[in-house]
């Protein structure tokens, strides 16, 4: 078996009574992608930062690229490869849509502290900026102001910034909420393609996109995953149909 | 061209050409009034990396300010006085050279600020602003009850400093001198505003958690804009330290970083021409309305009251409209 690229093991997260994450184990391999899924409040997102390093577990490991990383910074998991996504767009409102994805650009690079040249006319920073946007279609609105960007718009351009860093896996927390039938659809495209450069662990409510794009399953439910396998085996099994997927499947 | 540069190149021009008229029609005093706007324009300036670029609402400001001040006072009163500063490792007689009082304003409020910000900047909100106000009342403090230099009194030098090539006590010289200055340093916030240094500044306001995500860290972003904001805000001191040919505490005083504050807050946050417009629309409400009330705040504070409400990219962005992003 290949060597996962991120785990964690134990997992535990507590917000005063409520166990958020109740001793979440599980992996991320090499061109995979991962779903997870669960109800609302079930701790996905709380799971998500504990990955990226936004919040400590009380207990458990994160590893990624087979070194411990339980103790780094976001900054420092950044800068090793971990690229997020966030579930509410976290982007410079007023800002461009280059100047955002300029910004993950020279987060790569990380080298922010020069002060004369104008970030834009860095190629270097530009072409990756820009070739990320292409790939998300929105290269057109390079020079749009963010806030002015549709809400679809604005979650293409959250998973655009993420591709400007060339991570090595990818957090992504609902990239699809609110984009609609065709922005679904568009970006399960793109996320299919991705998983070829590094592995994705998504976080997604489109049971559509879940079961086209998951090469694994993961099932979290008041914080503990409940069943893990294939879309095949979450499809059949008769705790996850109960527990969550109801009559949906 | 944008509405906005065009609006700063005829504020500049005017500023510039304001001076060189009073000269010629023999009135100094408008030449004074011109330098002040300068200098006073040059501290906002320095604010407004921080407040503009970076969102640190600073209200200690007037510590780089008095640091500024006082680099100026201490270095040239020792020359006045024939007193050594020190003699040990080497003997030091103090300065009569604005570049080189200049060097020491900068490097001195440059490291204030890097302490201060090391401290202040664990915080955020309305506790930042407490910090940096309580560290400028210390240094108000400790300025008035520093007798050796002058204590409450301040300390007046008598000659204004030098700079090569310049007679800096013919008004109109010093003008194009603080002007120069003024100038170099707006064309030096406009290309950093625009660096990969403003651009991961400017995000680090919008978006911490952004910038956290693509691997840098918005804290020491923040400290490195605090600095370089204080060492601007430091050299304007030392200018103005040598227009009035004297400093006092009351450059330390929290009222003096209230007044850098409003510059912007009149002329534009985070607009490169806001502390400009800002300093100079003070400056003349100060001398026409101060001369006909002394309580000519009031106006000005009625006037900031409608930029507040009904403009709130401030002069600037009532003339010039909203800002266009960056190319
Ligand atoms: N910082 C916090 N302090 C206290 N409680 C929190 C905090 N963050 C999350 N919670 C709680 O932890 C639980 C899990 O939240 P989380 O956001 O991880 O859920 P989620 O699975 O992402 O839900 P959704 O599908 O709605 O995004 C919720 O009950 C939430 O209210
Ligand atoms: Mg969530």
């Amino acid at each position: 078996m290949t060597e996962p690229v991120l785990e964690t093991r134990g997992l535990v997260k507590s917000f005063g009574a409520l166990r958020a994450s109740d001793g979440i184990t599980l992996d991320l391999r090499p061109g995979e992608i991962h779903a997870v899924i669960g109800p609302n409040g079930a701790g996905k997102s709380t799971m998500i930062k504990q990955l990226s390093g936004n919040i400590a577990p009380d207990e458990g490991t994160v590893h990624f690229l087979g070194r411990d990383v339980t103790g780094l910074s976001t900054m420092a998991r950044a800068r090793a490869g971990l690229a997020r996504t966030f579930q509410v767009s976290a982007l410079a409102m007023e800002d461009t849509v280059l100047q955002n994805a300029v910004l993950g650009a020279l987060g790569a690079s990380s080298s922010p502290y020069r002060f004369f040249r104008p970030a834009l006319k860095r190629a270097e920073l530009r072409d990756r900026a820009m070739a990320a946007l292409e790939r998300m279609g929105l290269a057109d609105h390079a020079a749009t102001v963010v806030s002015e960007l549709s809400h679809g718009q604005r979650r293409q351009l959250e998973v655009a910034v993420a591709l400007t860093l060339q991570p090595k896996a990818f957090l992504m927390d609902e990239p699809m909420a609110g984009l609609g039938g065709e922005g679904s659809q568009h970006l399960t495209g793109i996320l299919d393609r991705l998983r070829a450069e590094a592995p994705i662990l998504l976080i997604e409510h489109d049971m559509d996109a879940v079961f086209a794009l998951a090469d694994r399953i993961s099932v979290l439910v008041y914080g503990r995953i409940i069943a893990t396998g294939t879309v095949e085996e979450i499809r059949r099994s008769p705790e996850v149909r109960d527990a969550y997927l109801g009559d949906a499947s | 061209m944008s509405r906005e540069r065009i609006l700063g190149a005829v504020v500049l021009l005017a500023l510039g050409l304001v001076p060189l008229a009073a000269h010629v029609m023999g009135e100094p005093f408008t030449i004074t009034l011109a330098t002040r706007a300068a200098i006073l324009a040059l501290a906002a300036v320095g604010l407004n990396i921080a407040l503009g670029i970076g969102g640190l609402v600073s209200l200690g400001h007037a510590t780089f300010f008095g640091i500024g001040g006082y680099a100026m006072g201490i270095l040239a009163s020792h020359v006045q006085n024939y007193e050594p500063m020190f003699e040990w490792p080497f003997l030091f007689e103090g300065s009569t050279s604005m570049p080189f009082i200049w060097l020491v304003a900068v490097l001195v409020s440059a490291l204030a600020a890097l302490l201060i910000g090391l401290l202040a900047l664990r915080t955020s909100g309305v506790y930042f602003i407490m910090i940096t106000l309580a560290f400028g009342q210390m240094f108000y403090f400790f300025s008035i009850s520093w007798s050796a230099y002058g204590g409450e009194d301040g300390l007046s030098i008598y000659v204004r400093n030098g700079f090569p090539g310049l007679n800096t006590l013919d008004p109109i010289q010093f003008f194009g001198l603080c002007y120069a200055v003024l100038c170099l340093v707006l064309l030096g916030a406009h290309l950093l505003a625009r660096s990969p240094f403003g651009l991961a500044l400017g995000a680090a306001r919008q978006s911490p958690d952004r910038v956290q995500a693509v691997g840098l860290d918005p804290k020491r972003l923040r400290l490195v804009g605090f600095v370089i904001s204080g060492a601007i805000t430091g050299l304007a001191g030392a200018l103005f330290a040598d227009l009035n040919r004297f400093v006092s505490p009351t450059m330390f005083s929290w009222q003096t970083s209230g007044e850098i504050m409003v510059f912007i807050i009149l002329g534009g946050v985070g607009r490169l021409f806001g502390p400009v417009v800002g300093a100079a629309v003070f400056v003349m409400l100060e001398h026409f309305l101060g001369d006909m009330s002394e309580f000519w705040h009031i106006w000005l504070g009625l006037l900031l009251l409608a930029v507040v409400l009904f403009a709130r990219g401030g002069l600037v962005g009532l003339i010039a409209g909203r800002e266009k992003a960056h190319d």
